[in-house]
């Protein structure tokens, strides 16, 4: 089975406090600590799963620029077998549809039975996935958590619902489905195995290598443009406490007395 | 001309969702002075009755009724919709489980613009929707503008609209079938097979009155110890965010949120949980909300009634001994 795998590199919120800078233009990227977006290594890793059981191999690509190359190769560590990253001045600025047709048209050079991407990343959009299967007309479905593989014409997933819940679903080949956390439990990558796959050459295309026509991509092409950052005006929120943390756990333990919060 | 809008109702059994109300008030927010209609599909006489209960709110009601809608793939019906919805409508829908499922793909079919979990819209101008959205899990907002000229597929999140329930409208219900099914159904390439409900766990959370719930910011399963002797202390039990069951350290029973459980304690103690709206929407009657988190700037603390700024792995253990203390 050959399955592309779609990644995003994106600031690690664990690792940062997110802050907009002085004119609201972009948030503050001066010391920002970049990762996988965290859906992205489960639907890498399962794609690892399948190619081990199945056959076939694995390719990983990105919409980024040369940064992201970064990323591509740490799921070639954990995995996969290629990277292509599609790099253009002419992507820039590009919204979700842009971002979908540049994949779309990176996937036509391709010949993929399976597409895998996560269920959201930073913007927390979850349209990308959706939106090249259409674009493609591949049949699609979201908020993957089980995968199993019928035969090379046919699989089974079970979509994660409402509660928990799971709603199961045969599909046919090719298709894209869209991955939610918790599938699996992504391996751990190493120094040792970044090493491994320093010297990989990870092809960069451009709007002429994929052939793009398209005038959806890039900031003209944008239905959807991005006005500024800018920090919530804080509504009433939370009474902060202050103080030693004696004084704090003195008020604290008065106030879940009074509400019932300790039995 | 006006553009037209629509909002996509969810319903389940008969009973439609909350978010149906809600995007009457998503809708009067837009600033476009237009009726709105609801789009109900589905099947037989739970349809009806949703489609009844809407025309109070709605102006118009568009019911969709196929069979093959007794349980909706959103592939099937993404398929019909394209029938039957204008070119250039603005088209809202619930951003959930199933909202998530649809949208993205029915903005490409109609060639529309796709704007995706709006929190707020602040109107018009020149052709644009101006909206507000979240990014970097509710740390930073962004004000976007969406080209509305050709038509657009707008999700809306779940909770932050209002209800509006103050609509007393006799609206008239359209049927929308045979204009939607007269060309027949493209055969799914998706097809549904059955629901398998959530495994039942150990201890039934949505029936606790004090939740000690836990998030990412446990950093380790060997920390998880201090959460229960927490939870023991204040007699309660331990709930989670979704990280803590993705990595295994509880059970998928414990998590609270869209995709886990909806709870009603009295109270619930968010420890080193960032505030997701996902996991806020499995929050419900108004607790006595305390959270804990080293970040100042976290999003709990806007839903939070009190709130510390500290390191759990440091705090929690304090608190635990002087709740023990006070027990004697
Ligand atoms: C379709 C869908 C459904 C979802 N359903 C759910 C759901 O049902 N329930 C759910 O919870 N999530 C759900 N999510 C995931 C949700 O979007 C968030 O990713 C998740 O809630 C984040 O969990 P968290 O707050 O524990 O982790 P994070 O967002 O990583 O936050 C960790 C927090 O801990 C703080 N922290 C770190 N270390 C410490 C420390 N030592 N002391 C104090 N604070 C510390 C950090 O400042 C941060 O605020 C869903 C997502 C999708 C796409
Ligand atoms: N620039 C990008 N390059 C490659 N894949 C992307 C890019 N942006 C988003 N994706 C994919 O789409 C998924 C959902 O992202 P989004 O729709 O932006 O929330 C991600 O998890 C990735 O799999």
């Amino acid at each position: 089975m050959e399955i592309l795998v779609c990644i995003k590199r994106v600031p690690d919120t664990a690792e940062n406090e997110i802050e907009v800078n002085r004119d609201g233009s972009d948030i503050e990227r001066d010391d920002l600590v970049y990762s996988v977006n965290e859906w992205d290594n489960y639907a890498v890793e399962e794609a690892i799963q399948i190619r081990d059981k199945v056959g076939g191999s694995i390719t990983v690509v990105s919409v980024g620029d040369e940064d992201a190359e970064e990323v591509l190769r740490r799921e070639m560590a954990m995995g996969a077998d290629k990277g292509i990253l599609l790099s253009d001045n002419a992507f820039e600025g590009s919204d979700g549809e842009g971002v979908a047709t540049i994949l779309k048209a990176g996937i036509e050079k391709g010949n993929y039975d399976l597409i895998l991407t996560g269920a959201q990343a930073d913007d927390g959009a979850g349209q990308i996935g959706g939106m090249l299967a259409a674009m493609l007309d591949w049949p699609y479905a979201s908020l993957v958590n089980i995968i199993d593989i019928v035969d090379d014409k046919t699989i089974k997933v079970g979509r994660e619902i409402a509660g928990g819940n799971q709603e199961m679903n045969e599909m046919d080949l090719p298709c894209v489905l869209s991955i939610q956390t918790g599938i699996n439990e992504p391996r751990y990558v190493g120094i040792r195995g970044i090493r491994k796959v320093a010297s990989m050459e990870i092809p960069m295309l451009g709007v002429k290598d994929i052939e793009l026509l398209s005038e959806s991509v890039g900031k003209s092409g944008a239905k959807v443009k991005r006005l500024d950052y800018f920090v919530p005006e804080l509504g009433e929120g939370a009474e902060i406490l202050e103080g030693s943390t004696d004084e704090i756990i003195d008020k604290l333990t008065e106030l879940l007395k009074a509400k019932g919060g300790i039995k | 001309m006006t553009q037209r809008i629509f909002a996509y109702i969810i319903h389940k059994k008969g009973v439609v969702d909350d978010t149906a109300l809600e995007m009457v008030s998503a809708a009067q927010r837009l600033g476009i002075d237009a009726p709105i209609t609801a789009v109900v599909a589905g099947s037989g006489d739970e349809l009806g009755t949703v489609c009844n209960a809407m025309a109070a709110s709605y102006a118009e009601v568009w019911k969709i009724d196929d069979d093959a809608l007794a349980y909706i793939n959103a592939e099937v019906l993404r398929e019909l919709l394209v029938r039957i919805l204008p070119t250039d409508g603005i088209v809202l829908i619930p951003h959930e489980h199933f909202g998530m499922d649809l949208a993205p793909g029915l903005s490409v079919k109609l060639g529309a613009a796709y704007l995706p979990d709006a929190v707020d819209f602040e109107g018009i101008e020149d052709g644009y929707l101006k909206a507000v959205r979240e990014e970097y899990s509710g740390q930073v907002n962004t004000h976007v503008l969406c080209d509305i000229s050709q038509g657009a597929v707008v999700t809306v999140r779940p909770g932050i609209f209002k209800a509006d329930e103050s609509q007393a409208l006799q609206g008239q219900i359209v049927d929308k079938s045979s204009e939607a099914l007269e060309e027949g159904r493209t055969d799914a390439r998706r097809r549904y097979i059955e629901i398998v409900e959530a495994e039942v766990g150990d201890v039934d959370i949505t029936k606790s009155e004090i939740l000690v719930s836990v998030g990412r910011g446990i950093e380790d399963e060997d920390n998880m110890e201090i959460i229960f002797d927490l939870a023991e202390a204040m007699g309660g039990d331990v709930s989670c965010s979704r990280p803590v069951v993705d990595a295994k350290w509880l059970e998928k029973s414990r998590q609270v949120g869209t995709s886990g459980q909806t709870v009603k304690p009295k109270v619930y103690l968010a420890l080193g949980i960032s505030g997701a709206f996902q996991h806020l929407g499995g929050i419900k009657g108004s607790p006595f909300i305390v959270a804990v988190n080293k970040n100042s700037k976290a999003p709990i603390f806007q839903s939070a009634d009190i709130g510390v700024v500290a390191d759990i792995l440091d705090f929690v253990p304090e608190l635990t001994d002087r709740i023990n203390e006070m027990k004697g």
